[in-house]
């Protein structure tokens, strides 16, 4: 989403004044403009930017009734608070190890499969195959836990049963901590490997079929060409994602790890965000959670001008 | 693409043909497993095992879940919400993306960077919660619709689509004395319809969806969505809806739970078809790089 540069038509070099006065002939001009905008503005600042100003009760003892103007200020207790507690390296092992799963067996996935529906020749095959894979993007985390849930339950579940007839054993998925990470990334895919090719294969599109012809009268072959032509028409692609995803690296998918959660797993499935519900929402140490709150932010944002000034260091276009 | 038909690459396509087939299968195969349990005699799924279609067919669990106020209760909550937000959506949507298409427009850089931060940078969950508890939304439908009334990606992709309109358009409705306002309505959005059906159905799926916020927002359990409603049946497993006990013999609380689950699932998969032919030109218009 690259800002555009383009300003508005050069102007001859206004004396102070009549800058101004063309100012505002531009702004009366595009009146009803500014009117239109207002209701968007007034969204954002209300929805986005207070909250982000609200952010100042981490650095107080919040009470309700005080408000946030009268609260009174404490520093940095609340995150001196959090870094000393334990449960800070378990919460932090858990958010990055997701992270990284996402990043390493999920990330890959929409590209690969974008790739391999490239490859198709037939357009109504590949429409088809299309159409059901954005299927699963479509249903709520609550009934994919559901259907999951529902398959591989110990008690009755199918797929619990298919291993039980095969193995003599059955295999608690859903409860058993060592398989969390395994069903939260397994989930993830299913759900949504099929809509993330979408923009994989937009890129693929705009490919110049020529390059392709040209490559093949040099005899490259299939590999070659997806090596030489396909993979570095969809770099750019690929790395505006890349750090897209690091922007939310530390989102682990809140929803969906809220509703994985059960008390036999929170030593692996706690991560910053449900540690935030529930030490605010359902403790209402609303001071404390905000604190919290701010630091996965800021840790997100930091990840995301940093990888974006990588990109940009080693020649690519980065996102802003 | 290559046409040689070397008998590697004929192999070659098969693979990868039947792959891709085996992945769509495992994309919708646990559906018509949840739908051929729903409509499956209690008997027949006590025996267990991998059903695909019902051998006996039973409407029981259907019946059982519409004797009760609470699913359809649920269900009007959730068409109002994807209804009513997506409307909000769109206009506020809208309202604010076609200035921001107009380069002339002065300040539109800033506004444009204020948007894009919100992207980066959140305020998180407690602070937000205390802005929409200020509001006085708490505890009533507008929770769900107005604190999501606009996607700031939405917004920046659909200032792209806008920017992408012919100015020559514009101006001639400029000279019949038509104001922005009226170009938006009359002329940009009847140009724009397969981005707004676009946008729809992100924004539709976004509420219908909608779990999380109703358990933040809302205390009052009559005001809850469906989703939050199958959570408790399927999920927290009570197996029952509401207000009834099964003492019915008649009912699995199995084909209850799959009953349910295509009931909150059916709608929002219903809209896709009509969409869908929209999504190639909708979608990708603006995409990711703007």
């Amino acid at each position: 989403m690259a800002l555009d540069s383009t300003l508005a038509r050069p102007k001859p070099a206004p004396t102070k004044r009549s800058a101004i006065r063309t100012l505002m002939r531009d702004i009366l001009r595009d009146r009803w403009l500014y009117l239109m905008l207002l209701p968007g503005i007034a969204y954002f600042i209300v929805f986005k930017y207070v909250p982000m100003y609200g952010v100042t009760m981490a650095f107080q003892d919040y009470k309700p009734h005080l408000g946030m103007l009268n609260s009174p200020w404490v520093g940095m207790k609340h995150f001196e608070r959090f870094f000393a507690e334990p449960q800070f390296w378990m919460l932090f092992r858990n958010t990055v190890l997701l992270a990284v799963y996402n990043l390493v067996f999920f990330f890959p996935m929409p590209i690969i499969l974008a790739l391999m529906l490239n490859e198709v020749r037939s357009g109504g095959y590949k429409r088809f195959v299309q159409t059901l894979i954005y299927i699963p993007h479509f249903v709520s985390w609550v009934v994919v836990v559901g259907i999951f849930y529902l398959l591989l339950t110990t008690e009755n579940g199918v797929l619990n049963e298919i291993i039980f007839r095969l193995t003599g054993e059955k295999i608690a998925f859903l409860l058993d901590p060592d398989w969390f990470r395994t069903m939260i990334i397994s989930q993830s895919i299913w759900k949504e490997v099929g809509w993330g090719t979408i923009i994989f294969l937009a890129a693929l599109a705009g490919v110049d079929l020529q390059l392709y012809e040209a490559a093949r009268m040099d005899g490259a072959g299939r590999w070659r060409q997806l090596w030489h032509i396909t993979l570095p028409a969809i770099r750019s692609t690929i790395i505006i994602l890349l750090i897209l995803r690091l922007g939310n690296f530390l989102d682990s998918g809140f929803e969906h790890i809220f509703l994985m959660l059960t008390p036999t797993n929170r030593d692996v499935g706690d991560v910053f965000d449900t540690y935030v519900y529930v030490k605010g929402m359902t403790q209402a140490q609303y001071s404390y959670s905000a604190a919290v709150g701010l630091f996965k932010s800021v840790v997100g944002l930091g990840l995301v001008l940093g990888s974006n000034w990588l990109a940009k260091r080693f020649g690519q276009e980065g996102v802003y | 693409m290559n046409h040689d038909r070397t008998l590697g690459n004929r192999l070659f396509d098969w693979v990868n043909g039947t792959i891709l087939l085996l992945i769509a299968i495992a994309c919708v195969i646990p559906f018509v497993y949840v739908l051929a349990i729903s409509f499956t005699s209690p008997a027949q799924v006590a025996q267990g095992g991998l059903i695909l279609y019902p051998k006996e067919w039973s409407l029981s669990a259907y019946r059982y879940i519409f004797s009760t106020d609470t699913l359809w209760r649920s269900m009007m909550v959730s068409i109002y919400i994807t209804v009513v937000g997506t409307l909000i959506n769109l206009v506020f949507t809208s309202l604010m993306a076609y200035p921001l298409a107009k380069t002339h427009l002065r300040g539109r850089q800033y506004i444009l960077l204020g948007v894009l931060f919100t992207m980066l940078f959140s305020g998180g969950l407690i602070p937000t919660y205390f802005v929409v508890k200020a509001m006085h939304l708490t505890n009533t439908l507008w929770s769900l619709m107005i604190p999501a009334a606009i996607s700031g990606f939405n917004l920046i992709v659909l200032k792209n689509f806008f920017q992408q309109i012919p100015d020559g358009l514009e101006d001639s409705a400029k000279i019949d004395g038509c104001n922005d306002l009226g170009i938006l309505f009359r002329i940009v959005l009847p140009l724009s319809m397969p981005a707004m059906a676009t946008f729809a159905l992100f924004y539709a799926v976004g509420h219908w969806n909608q779990f999380f916020n109703a358990i933040l927002y809302i205390n009052d359990n009559t005001k809850w969505p469906i989703q939050v409603l199958l959570r408790e049946i399927v999920i927290l497993a009570s197996g029952r809806i509401g207000d009834t006990d099964i003492d019915d013999a008649d009912i699995q609380p199995l084909t209850i739970r799959m009953a349910v689950i295509v009931f909150a699932t059916l709608p929002i998969l219903l809209v896709y078809p009509f969409l869908q032919k929209h999504f190639s030109k909708g979608v990708l218009l603006g995409s990711v790089k703007g």
